[in-house]
């Protein structure tokens, strides 16, 4: 049983690890700064679900799970929140949202 | 294990550090910056020393990113770039390393136990720390009581840079006309036509209330205390700015109770300390406080923390509304 845990945990880790990874690539790869929020997304929802969810199974049915759980919960209330504020900025600060273009690459801070 | 991840952490910060000197772009520098506190937030958390990476993650990665953008607000985004006498600067650098470089040969090594700070107070701290006051926390307890004099310090210069900054900041007030930002009247008070972050900020304003309350009063149990309540507690009326507006906030919590918090921290703390004196003791000891010499430590200690978080709480917001009304004028 414990085995079980540690191999469902090791394996929610490892997933969340790798879309964390994929999301870092995103952000420095993809060409405008819309398209690099979108990969940067990943990291906040995917990448932290899974890797909460790898550490809730390691910590068991204690204290430190439920701690865990409200984490979470604000991480997905927060995150997207403030990737919704930071496009809703950039439209403001009148930042195209133009696929394929590199042209606002220069000026995106 | 620990080892490993501090040493990632670490190559993290020098690569953070070079970073910072390099960019000429002052936003991606506070930027970089908040990023340095949070790097080394976490660097002190795998050391065991939680209070000091709560100060850290709360103060140095959260309220100073935004007292630096707000100062950025008023000035200019990109560094201007002085003429550098480069050798001169490479050889006061390389000067500098090589006496850093020399006096690290006579530190003792990580995780020595004979080093002296293992061997100087800290054990009669740890040991003597239960039976005087009796708290599970022993930072908490060599910062309000052993050491108190030092935070008391502390809190005075906290309390003396919010007032450096009202004078600096609240000397020219009126209409002087150099607003430059291109902004639409609209933003200037706040993420109002913005639903998301409004709805969501004013859901989350009063947990971090609610969390910075509980850092506050749960210092002498656990990590926290006044400075990091008091950055928390400001963090929330910060965020409350942002999303209602300056007005707003004013109106709820204006500038005369911050100057009221401000005073009134600094000055509880040192009324404790008298009553101490008055009471026929020394000065900042709380063992007379009250019958039982334990008790009178705990209350201490808990008055000298509420003292500190008012302090820190009342020059935050000060100096956050200082920048955000020169931002206006």
């Amino acid at each position: 049983m414990a085995l079980l845990l540690d191999i469902v945990s090791w394996v929610l880790l490892a997933a969340g690890g790798a879309f964390v990874l994929v999301g870092g690539i995103g952000a420095l790869r993809m060409p405008n700064l819309y398209t690099r929020m979108h990969a940067a997304s990943v990291t906040d929802t995917m990448g932290a679900v899974l890797v909460i969810a790898g550490v809730m199974v390691q910590a068991g049915l204690t204290l430190a799970t439920i701690k865990l759980a409200a984490i979470l919960l604000f991480l997905l209330i927060t995150s997207p929140t403030s990737s919704y504020a930071l496009a809703s900025a950039a439209m403001l600060a009148g930042i195209k949202p133009d696929a394929g273009s590199a042209a606002d690459l220069e000026d995106s801070p | 294990m620990k080892v490993l991840f501090g040493v990632f952490l670490l190559t993290l910060l020098v690569i953070t550090a070079v970073a910072i000197v390099r960019t000429k772009n002052l936003f991606v520098a506070v930027m970089l910056l908040g990023i340095f506190s949070l790097l080394i937030a976490a660097n002190f958390f795998i050391l065991d020393a939680a209070d000091v990476a709560l100060t850290e993650a709360a103060v140095g990665a959260g309220i100073s990113t935004v007292l630096f953008l707000g100062a950025l607000a008023l000035t200019s985004e990109h560094e201007r770039t002085a003429t550098p006498h480069r050798l001169l600067s490479f050889a006061v650098v390389t000067v500098a390393s090589l006496v850093v470089l020399y006096a690290t040969f006579d530190k003792p090594t990580f995780g020595d136990p004979n080093a002296p700070v293992h061997q100087h107070v800290a054990p009669w701290y740890l040991e003597k720390t239960p039976e005087y006051i009796d708290i599970p926390n022993v930072v908490t307890a060599v910062l309000g009581s052993f050491r108190g004099y030092d935070t008391l310090g502390e809190v005075f210069v906290v309390f003396t840079a919010g007032i450096g900054v009202l004078f600096l900041l609240s000397a020219r007030r009126g209409p002087s006309g150099r607003r430059q930002t291109a902004e639409p009247p609209g933003a200037a008070v706040g993420l109002r036509h913005d639903v998301i972050p409004r709805v969501v900020g004013r859901l989350l304003v009063p947990f971090i209330l609610l969390f910075g309350l509980y850092v506050q009063f749960h210092g002498e149990y656990g990590p926290g205390g006044g400075f990091q309540a008091g950055a928390l507690i400001a963090a929330a009326f910060i965020l409350y700015a942002l999303i209602e507006g300056e007005e707003q906030t004013l109106r709820a919590l204006p500038q005369s109770a911050l100057n009221a918090l401000m005073v009134g921290g600094a000055l509880l703390y040192g009324v404790v300390g008298l009553a101490g004196v008055f009471l026929g003791s020394n000065f900042l000891d709380y063992s007379v406080l009250a019958s039982n010499p334990v008790s009178g430590q705990q209350m201490g200690i808990i008055l000298i923390e509420a003292g500190v978080g008012m302090t820190v709480t009342g020059v935050l917001l000060s100096i956050f509304h200082a920048f955000a009304a020169r931002d206006r004028a």
